[in-house]
């Protein structure tokens, strides 16, 4: 891949010449919250900030939309205005949670919506600074290599620039001023260095290994039901996980008239409607069956399909659930067959 | 990094897999007092009709200003021109779908999901076992098979129902009894009527009439209400049929039908596109997809 250089003090400059291909949007903080928000300049982003609340998620599948206006006519796709949107300052689990995303929108059955908003929306990834609610280094996903349009190593003085796409050297011809190709001893060495320090940071350990065997042998387990004893059901932890896509449907009605629209929406599978069926029967009616199926799909079967869990070790379940049911404290419970206090 | 390929991103012309077609109900009559059936066209009579499904199959159906959800195709591919749907009333989507009138449209897309391996199920022989509104989707696979009559073996078709009435389909059934090229076997549970000439008892009662069955030979496919699965699986595993000849389909929750909204998911795969049909192998290892639950500690 094509890796450039640039100058730390140049990067308002750059920001603001790509301005010109869409809005700008990065993390920045009110209060001890961290969102993304439209920006008009790096000075109002904060890049020391760990993680946002909601994933860059919503940018490519927002929490509600409208697919179809119909009638009795029939069905007609709403062509929503689609903003060009570029994000920057997303840490390299987040792409690795679009990664995922792309492989179940854009595959089979490729889902317009969010190829539209995938194609109008790049990527701009930074390094990070973990925290001790950060897993990656456990789920693989601590560095990226693809899925970004460009990628920032923070080295002090300078950004190494990984160009992932063509859309990103795009970016990068409307300011080849601030870029170079002379990368040297010190750039390798620095780099090296960053990468050490990273995983120097990680304060939480977590071992995922042997997952799909522990969720096979655990299904039965009373540990399911002790979470379950505690879950609230409030399934934040799916809104706030990069890699939970489910959605519910529902057909809105113009009042007086046989017309309306066919609204998206996210749904959660910790809620008690999710897998019922018309006559009433649920087939996940405990909590504890709901509870299983999002960590088995995190953990177990994306790893049998996949290789790698669902899980981008984000750490925004760890943060968010009010109960303490995540990612670390479940697979912790599994191994030990003991739920923590 | 991987070697950059040319790739295009341009869209076709209307590839939204989520945008119902219309179709027009042209035939709707009662088969039971809340049970339906219906046959639909497309709108559009240069549109294609869909005749590219399989049995097996399913389609998402909207009702305008209601919703959408899933519902097993009953016709057969080999009698192309009209889709077939028997359908309960059970919630709110059927209750609306239940208001519409003949030449009144609904939307349709699909048709989505595996179907029964035809290919694999030509020249073995074919044990059909339904139980109630199980019918809805085996009748796609009993038509098809009687359509295509030399490609397979021996058909036997063993269908139950609580009562004459309820007994779905009831006289198309009868007729095939006059057949002399399947077997066909049909119980009820109780005839208040008195005019039932047939089998009484269960479908599982049904099997000590079979006769002698080539086990290993023999593709099962079994359909009905979740609780008769436990009971039927376990006369044709009995019989010798190989747990991966006895095939179900499975009904869930869906939204979308393509694998997106996770409705559907049991462990790894999704209903609506790795199903809805999977072998009893399968239900043996995946212990959520006829809803066994952690306290199932069955082996067999």
């Amino acid at each position: 891949m094509m890796i450039l250089k640039m100058k730390k003090d140049d990067l308002p400059a750059f920001l603001d010449s790509i301005k010109e291909w869409g809005e700008l949007w990065g993390p920045t903080k009110k209060g001890d919250r961290v969102n993304f928000s439209k920006v008009d300049s790096l000075s109002q982003m904060d890049l020391k900030a760990t993680r946002t609340i909601i994933p860059p998620k919503k940018f490519l599948y927002p929490p509600r939309f409208t697919m179809f206006d119909y009638d009795q006519d029939g069905y007609v796709e709403r062509k929503g205005d689609v903003p060009k949107r570029i994000l920057f300052g997303i840490h390299p689990c987040d792409i690795h949670g679009i990664m995922i995303m792309d492989k179940l929108f854009l595959e089979t059955y490729k889902d317009p919506y969010y190829a539209e908003r995938r194609e109008k929306t790049l990527l701009l990834g930074h390094t990070c600074i973990p925290d001790d609610k950060c897993m990656c280094i456990a789920t693989g996903t601590d560095f990226i290599a693809e899925g970004f349009d460009l990628f920032f190593s923070d080295l002090k003085m300078l950004y190494l620039v990984w160009v992932g796409s063509t859309k990103g050297h795009d970016l990068v011809r409307m300011r080849s001023d601030l870029f170079s190709r002379d990368l040297g001893k010190n750039d390798i060495l620095n780099y090296t260095e960053y990468r050490k320090w990273k995983n120097s940071q990680f304060k939480t350990q977590v071992d995922l290994t042997g997952m799909p065997d522990i969720f096979e042998l655990g299904y039965g387990s009373p540990v399911w039901d002790q979470f379950a004893d505690k879950c609230l059901s409030c399934g934040q932890c799916t809104m706030v996980c990069p890699t939970c896509n489910c959605y519910n449907t529902v057909d809105e009605v113009e009042l007086g008239a046989l017309e309306g629209t066919r609204d998206r929406f996210w749904d959660s599978c910790m809620f008690r409607e999710y897998s019922v069926v018309a006559g009433g029967s649920n087939f996940r009616e405990k909590r504890a069956d709901r509870l299983r199926l999002w960590y088995t799909h995190k953990l177990q079967a994306y790893i049998g399909e996949f290789g790698k869990p669902a899980c981008v070790g984000c750490g925004r379940c760890v943060v968010t659930c009010p109960v303490d049911i995540n990612v670390l404290s479940v697979s912790t419970a599994l191994k030990e067959q003991e739920v923590g206090k | 990094m991987k070697k950059m390929c040319v790739v295009l991103n341009e869209r076709e012309v209307d590839d939204n897999p989520f945008k119902p077609k219309m179709y027009r109900i042209v035939r709707r009559y009662p088969l039971t007092n809340d049970v339906n059936f219906f046959q639909a066209r497309s709108v559009d009579p240069d549109e294609d009709q869909m005749t590219d499904y399989m049995p097996g199959q399913f389609i998402m159906l909207s009702v305008i200003g209601e919703g959408e959800a899933p519902f097993c195709i009953s016709s057969t591919p080999s009698r192309p021109g009209l889709l077939e749907f028997c359908i309960r009333k059970v919630g709110t989507l059927t209750d609306s779908l239940f208001e519409l009138k003949e030449n009144q449209t609904i939307g349709i897309r699909g048709p989505y999901g595996n179907n029964f391996p035809i290919e694999k199920m030509e020249g073995k022989d074919i044990l059909i076992v339904a139980g109630g509104l199980g019918v809805a989707p085996l009748r796609s696979l009993l038509l098809y098979v009687l359509d295509n009559r030399d490609k397979f073996g021996k058909l036997t078709y063993l269908y139950g129902a609580r009562s004459p009435d309820l007994m779905l389909f009831r006289e198309e059934f009868m007729q095939l009894k006059e057949r002399d090229d399947l077997h066909c076997l049909l119980a009820v549970e109780m005839d208040e009527s008195g005019t039932w000439k047939e089998k009484f008892g269960m479908v599982t009662d049904l099997f000590k009439d079979l006769g002698p069955i080539d086990a290993t030979n023999t593709v099962a496919v079994v359909c009905g209400p979740p609780v008769m699965y436990k009971f039927v699986m376990q006369h044709v595993v009995n019989l010798g049929v190989p747990k991966h000849q006895i095939l179900m389909t499975l009904e869930r929750r869906m939204k979308c039908g393509v694998g997106k909204c996770g409705h559907c998911a049991i462990e790894y795969l999704y209903t609506c596109i790795d199903g809805p049909v999977f072998s009893w192998w399968d239900v043996l290892h995946m212990k959520e997809l006829i809803g066994r639950g952690a306290s199932d500690k069955t082996i067999a």
